[in-house]
């Protein structure tokens, strides 16, 4: 708080105001005394890591969660007692990390929510609506998107533009932006920061949250770091140790561990597919050995999500040969690749709503997949669960009061994603397929994660892995293989297997 | 908005229609059924009688179909806030046991006690929305108590099955001359469609798509839920006065029958009970399929006593049949 009058520039250009900021639920205290200031015609960062209060903080500002204590003050208006529709009169526009479009309307109704074209007697002209909408769409840039589709039928990245589309087309004054890009693949990425700058450079206030650093750095003109609901620091710059260091209170010296050595030539395949199609699918082979971390590239939607679904028998393959252990698998169900030694850590596009059960125990969701395993005639062993429970619990440093009560919905962000692995863990499968499992966590749980990952991998586990970082995958695997549409178009390994590698690769036209 | 370039993007003529076709299948579907089950209808009945249905059985079939249409409008609206309303059987009830026992013959009388029990029909609605939104109550459970608080409301005002209704009121609302009450559907349904471009229209249907959403949009989403249960209580009072003119008498019970069917029209309409889609106008068409499959039942020579099973299995077969068709429809986009 003490150098924030270093960095504050003249009080009328402020945009954002939030002092003495505390809320908590249930309990729970999400922010302590946080406090933020931002000013028209910059772009403002706020890093922390999961559970340091960075939602709770936009949605404060943004009127749709009252503080307990403290004031907001925007555009010199105090609005700690209003809701979001003064914030929407003073030009606030709000894009929240759990995505507010509506899924059983179109993509055009969704965009003109409360600003319909209207026509005689106020009615609203619901004719014009697909057509404004596809030029509000060209307008911005975003291909590709029908407006007569259903929102809710979108891949989440075209959802996420959509949203994005829809606070922007909205001239904000002041916007907020929460983890816009955890959906979003590079080029994406690249279209946002496009606009967002050019709403900057028109005098506007831009606030954002991202767990991805590369970005902060970008696109930040300043950065204020949260812990455990407290404002930490504010500067122009931080390096990314210094970042860290901040975010989390503990040093963490490198981010990515060493990869474990290559799979010797003759190691043993784990899992094989052959000419794989299905309706998004075309022609996907490979061979994934013991030991080894295949990564699988690409800008997002290209058939990622499809690959690892249909090779956990979650959707169907109109062609093609699965292998696990050399032999022929045809699989017909998550239960059959279970039973054949596959798992599969999914991280879904909407972790709050797939995946985890969130209401029941912390317990209950780890074992999930091996009730079968440590039960006997239907009834389950404690003893067994407990010593299963509380050992991957451990491994995976998963942070709870106590596994049997506790509701894995009051975890931390980062603490459901460990547990969600950890189910899979217990399933002792040789075949792990990992999809985008460091979506949307903080650095240090992305960093036990990586450890998690390389040690799997050194155990004599086949990992498969997919993320929407391209530069974890980079780091991670020992191959990459790059899909575009459906198709691998070209394996990478080694230097080339860099990010940079792996994003021009994802560019490139295949070479058929 | 002024400076938006004009007709430069250009919307791919087909996706229009196919998109449309995918996302109002199980709404399309309830007008097949119709058609289907009405040439089934007249079918049997030529079969029986060698002659088409007349003027008095179209007549008789639209008066049948009136109070169900009316209160499933009214059930749709809810339903598409992710509500259910259980009580309009009893505002049903109530309206039916006040219009018998107080409405005179005169004009004066007639109009004032139907605006009067139209209002209070809202008010019931509106105390049901009022409960489900500001008490926090989930709406099956607020619905079922105040439908047991307004049927023992009716039996008091009407102990018994009696009063009588104006026979002019009767013959203006609910004429056996010919299915002039067919105004009155027509009424709703064009009523429905300027609700659809209103703003209120568009509020109801953000909130049953994603409550807090709607919230973020700086949408009031306990008044719209108020005023969700408000309409459908004003159209179950409608609904309960229709049905006293065309039975021209009152009876407290009367109403009972329309809990079940209100819901069952707007299955069959296509509406989801997840909230934020669906069409009135497929509860309309879904409210006449019921009417009709009585009259099929009754021709195709079905004893009465298992009249609610058949009911039941077609039922089924028609919502499966739309879940069916559409995923075929969204598989094939």
């Amino acid at each position: 708080m003490s150098d924030e009058t270093r960095t504050t520039p003249a009080a009328q250009n402020l945009a954002i105001e939030a002092i003495g900021i505390s809320r908590s639920f249930g309990g729970v205290e999400a922010l302590t005394g946080a406090a933020l200031t931002a000013s028209f015609g910059e772009v403002h960062a706020l890093v922390g890591e999961n559970g340091a209060g960075k939602s709770t903080l936009i949605k404060i500002i943004g009127g749709t969660v009252k503080p307990d204590a403290g004031s907001v003050v925007i555009d010199g208006e105090d609005v700690t007692a209003s809701g979001p529709r003064t914030a929407r009169r003073l030009g606030v526009g709000t894009v929240f990390q759990e995505l507010t479009l509506f899924p059983w309307l179109t993509v055009a109704e969704n965009l003109f929510v409360g600003r319909e074209p209207r026509g005689p007697a106020r009615l609203i002209q619901r004719r014009k609506l697909p057509q404004r909408a596809a030029e509000v769409l060209e307008r911005f840039e975003v291909n590709g998107i029908n407006p007569r589709s259903l929102a809710g039928s979108l891949p989440l990245a075209q959802r996420q533009m959509v949203e994005i589309t829809a606070a922007f087309m909205r001239e904000p004054r002041i916007l907020l932006l929460d983890e816009p890009t955890s959906a979003l693949a590079e080029r994406e990425v690249e279209w946002l920061f496009g606009l967002v700058r050019r709403l900057r450079d028109n005098g506007a206030c831009v606030l954002f949250t991202s767990h991805r650093w590369g970005e902060v750095g970008s696109l930040a003109d300043r950065i204020t770091v949260l812990r455990n609901g407290r404002h930490v620091a504010t500067e122009r710059q931080f390096t990314e140790h210094e970042a860290v260091t901040l975010m989390t209170g503990r040093t963490i010296d490198r981010m990515y561990p060493d990869r474990p050595a290559l799979p010797e030539a003759e190691s043993e395949v784990a899992l094989s597919a052959e000419g794989l199609e299905g309706d998004v699918l075309h022609g996907v082979s490979f061979e994934l050995k013991r030991g080894e971390i295949l990564g699988i590239g690409g800008l997002a939607g290209q058939g990622q999500p499809e690959l690892f679904l249909s090779l956990f028998g979650a959707r169907k393959l109109t062609r093609g040969q699965i292998s696990i252990g050399g032999k022929r698998a045809k699989l017909r169900s998550p239960a059959d690749a279970i039973k054949r030694g596959l798992a599969i850590a999914l991280v879904p596009e909407d972790r709050k709503t797939e995946g985890l059960m969130l209401p029941m125990s912390v317990k209950d969701n780890l074992t999930l997949a091996v009730l079968d395993k440590i039960s006997q005639a239907g009834v389950i062993r404690r003893r067994q669960e407990l010593s299963l429970v509380g050992g991957v619990a451990e491994r995976l440093q998963i942070k709870t009061r106590n596994a049997g009560l506790q509701a894995v919905g009051t975890l931390s962000g980062g603490n459901q994603q460990k547990v969600l692995i950890g189910r899979w863990l217990l399933v002792e499968p040789d075949v792990l397929l990992l999809f985008d499992i460091t979506r949307g966590v903080d650095v240090g749980t992305k960093h036990d994660i990586y450890e998690l990952v390389v040690n799997l991998a050194a155990e004599g586990k086949a990992l498969l892995y997919y993320s929407s970082e391209t530069e974890e995958i980079a780091q991670l695997c020992h191959r990459v293989l790059v899909m575009r549409e459906g198709r691998v178009i070209s394996e990478l390994s080694g230097a080339e297997a860099s990010a940079e590698g792996l994003v021009a690769a994802a560019l490139r036209e295949g070479d058929r | 908005m002024s400076d938006m370039p004009r007709g430069t993007a250009t919307l791919s003529p087909f996706s229009g229609w196919r998109h449309s076709l995918a996302q109002n299948m199980s709404f399309l579907l309830s007008f097949v059924i119709l058609a289907g089950l009405t040439l089934l209808y007249i079918g049997l009945f030529h079969g029986q009688l060698n002659a088409y249905p007349g003027t008095f059985e179209w007549t008789s079939v639209v008066n049948t179909a009136v109070p169900t249409v009316l209160v499933a409008v009214g059930q749709t609206i809810v339903v598409i806030t992710r509500g259910i309303d259980l009580s309009v059987g009893g505002v049903i009830d109530v309206s039916n046991a006040l219009a018998a026992t107080h409405m005179k013959d005169s004009l004066a009388s007639m109009v004032g006690w139907s605006l009067a029990i139209l209002a209070l029909g809202a008010v019931f609605g509106a105390i049901n929305g009022i409960l489900v939104a500001y008490g926090r109550l989930q709406p099956i459970l607020v619905t079922l108590a105040t439908l047991a608080i307004l049927q023992g409301l009716a039996i008091w005002i009407l102990p018994e099955p009696g009063g009588l209704i104006p026979p002019s009121y009767s013959n203006t609302l609910a004429s056996t001359q010919g299915p002039w009450s067919l105004c009155f559907i027509a009424l709703v349904a064009v009523a429905w469609l300027v609700l659809r471009r209103m703003t209120i229209g568009v509020r109801i249907f953000a909130i049953g798509n994603d409550e807090s959403a709607a919230r973020a949009h700086g949408i009031p989403v306990r008044r719209v839920k108020v005023i969700a249960f408000a309409l459908s209580g004003l159209l179950a009072a409608a609904s309960g006065l229709f049905l006293a003119a065309s039975t021209t008498g009152g009876d407290a019970a009367a109403g009972d029958v329309y809990i079940l069917t209100s819901i069952a029209a707007v299955v069959l309409g296509g509406i989801s009970f997840y909230g934020g889609r669906g069409s009135a106008l497929g509860s309309i068409a879904g409210a006449f399929v019921l009417t009709i499959l009585t009259n099929v039942l009754f021709f195709a020579g079905i004893n009465p006593l298992y009249q609610s099973f058949f009911q039941g299995v077609f039922l089924v077969i028609a919502v499966f049949l739309g879940v069916i068709l559409g995923r075929l429809v969204k598989a094939s986009t």
